[in-house]
């Protein structure tokens, strides 16, 4: 039995004015699956994705990461091993050329030569963004640089991408790229997202942060369906949207307890 | 998009010049312009001399005059500053045009504005020569502090993002009706003067948290390239050193 991806038991944390932003976190993700963290504004979210790769650190409880326990010693191999995209992709890249972006990453992990040039057009045909290599990333589309943003990720082989807000600010059509770009990697993926029916379309399983407590854990589409818990917290379906009426709902992976 | 000031200035060619090692350019065109400002007051044979190195450097370069001409325009506020000295400085007064000015204001007006030209004049053509990143990259091969070229870099790549930000602010402000027309309107612009530099210190926060997530611990990865050939060095060295030798027989025959 391998160990899980992610294992994150008791984790709390609070505020340095003192208000509480965790409560006591747990959380499995196996290696492999596709989970979604949902919660309204507030609920500690990125709080908890800030500890995964231990930028945020120091409250009670623990975060492991592939068996390995994130702490100051771990650092480096805990950020190569949990990739964070962020939700706006000009607060990542910040290199004048998109393969220089995609190359900072494995650089800092030591690759140089040949062996970054691959990796970097490794990373950005994963995205099919080859051909954007040498363009600044300010020239690029939203969805582009969004996509670009991913790439740097990747570039560093990651076991687990957290996302934060894929799908925000982008067309459906670029929604719909990235997550036929998501769905082809083979990674464990964390997505947080207000985007429902994006999680659902994406990840089996889902989990919902409130007040800083993880309130449900379980396949998305039961967890959507359940009318009485998105209402206690916040998460609101788009108009017209019943999950219970899609025609095929998305593989599950994992069964989600 | 601005498409044109993105490059910020370059003009892509294929020539002599724009194929130099960025560093060399940098360093002939400093020592060109310390040659230029211990050029002594009034020596205006040798400033004519020095616009005639430019212009040659400019041809060599396939840079056309005009653009040169056109980014000038940045060198205006400085000019109505000099504009001012003759009028009010001391000295033996003399009738130009009907007006009454001071004649050695008259000539530091002269210097100030052939030096202040040949410097923007050079500056002009180094970027337009030199992509920006080749510069930052030249910059840290002549071993200036890597710190400070990472925030060079840095404003490079984020004076857009702020730029952008700062229209979007605008179009908001003047979709509700706000034009800035009198007194009153500096509160409003003020306040977002403030809130635009809380939201780019939180952007170097949220940038800053990226890069450590992605492995950062201080230093940026890619090292300093190759060094420059003595070849380039010595091309280069040819602009700094004509421009002595044009003070040095400008002076002779002055003295």
């Amino acid at each position: 039995m391998t160990a899980p991806a992610l294992e994150v038991s008791g984790l709390a944390y609070a505020y340095p004015d003192g208000s509480p932003a965790l409560r006591g976190v747990d959380l499995r993700i196996e290696r492999g699956e596709r989970v979604a963290l949902l919660g309204p504004n507030g609920a500690g979210k990125t709080t908890l994705v800030l500890h995964l790769n231990g930028i945020l650190s120091g409250g009670p409880g623990e975060v492991r990461v592939g068996g390995r326990t994130v702490g100051r010693d771990s650092l480096r191999e805990v950020r190569r091993l949990v990739g964070i995209v962020f939700q706006d992709p000009d607060d990542q890249l910040f290199l004048p050329t998109v393969a220089e972006d995609v190359a900072f990453g494995p650089a800092n992990l030591g690759l140089r030569g040949p062996a970054l040039d691959a990796r970097v057009r490794w990373a950005l045909e994963r995205v099919g963004m080859a051909d954007a290599a040498g363009r600044a990333p300010h020239h690029l589309s939203f969805g582009q640089r969004r996509r670009v943003a991913v790439a740097t990720v990747l570039a560093m082989e990651p076991e687990v991408l957290v996302l934060d807000e894929p799908s925000s600010n982008l067309d459906p059509a670029a929604r719909r790229e990235l997550a036929d770009i998501l769905t082809g990697l083979d990674v464990t993926v964390l997505m947080v997202t207000h985007d429902l029916p994006y999680a659902l379309q994406l990840c089996p399983r889902s989990v919902v942060l409130s007040g800083g407590r993880l309130v449900a854990d379980g396949p998305t589409g039961r967890l959507l369906a359940d009318t009485g818990l998105l209402a206690a917290h916040r998460l609101e379906l788009p108009y017209g949207f019943d999950p219970r009426n899609l025609p095929v709902s998305a593989p599950v992976v994992g069964d989600g307890t | 998009m601005s498409g044109g000031h993105a490059h910020g200035g370059h003009l892509p060619r294929d020539s002599p010049v724009h194929r130099l090692p960025p560093e060399c350019k940098l360093l002939a065109a400093v020592a060109f312009l310390l040659v230029v400002v211990s050029t002594p007051r009034g020596w205006w044979p040798a400033y004519a001399g020095y616009a005639v190195l430019l212009a040659a450097v400019a041809g060599l370069a396939r840079v056309p005059v005009g653009t040169v001409l056109r980014r000038t325009v940045v060198e205006v506020p400085f000019v109505l500053f000099a504009v001012a000295i003759p009028f009010v400085a001391r000295g033996p007064r003399i009738e130009v045009l009907g007006l009454s000015v001071s004649r050695p204001g008259l000539e530091s007006a002269g210097t100030i504005l052939a030096k202040a030209t040949l410097g923007v004049l050079t500056s002009i053509l180094l970027v337009a020569t030199t992509e920006q990143r080749a510069l930052l990259a030249g910059l840290e091969r002549l071993r200036l502090p890597p710190r400070l070229v990472q925030i060079a870099a840095f404003m490079l790549r984020y004076a857009e993002v702020i730029a952008a930000e700062l229209r979007r602010m605008r179009i908001a402000r003047e979709s509700r009706c706000f034009r800035a027309r009198s007194v009153r309107a500096w509160r409003p612009l003020a306040h977002a003067a403030g809130a635009l530099f809380v939201r780019c210190y939180e952007r170097g926060e949220r940038v800053h948290l990226a890069m450590l997530s992605r492995g950062y611990t201080g230093t940026m990865p890619a090292g300093p390239g190759a060094a420059a050939a003595p070849r380039s060095w010595a091309a280069v060295a040819v602009l700094p050193a004509a421009a002595g030798l044009v003070l040095a027989a400008v002076g002779t025959v002055l003295r």
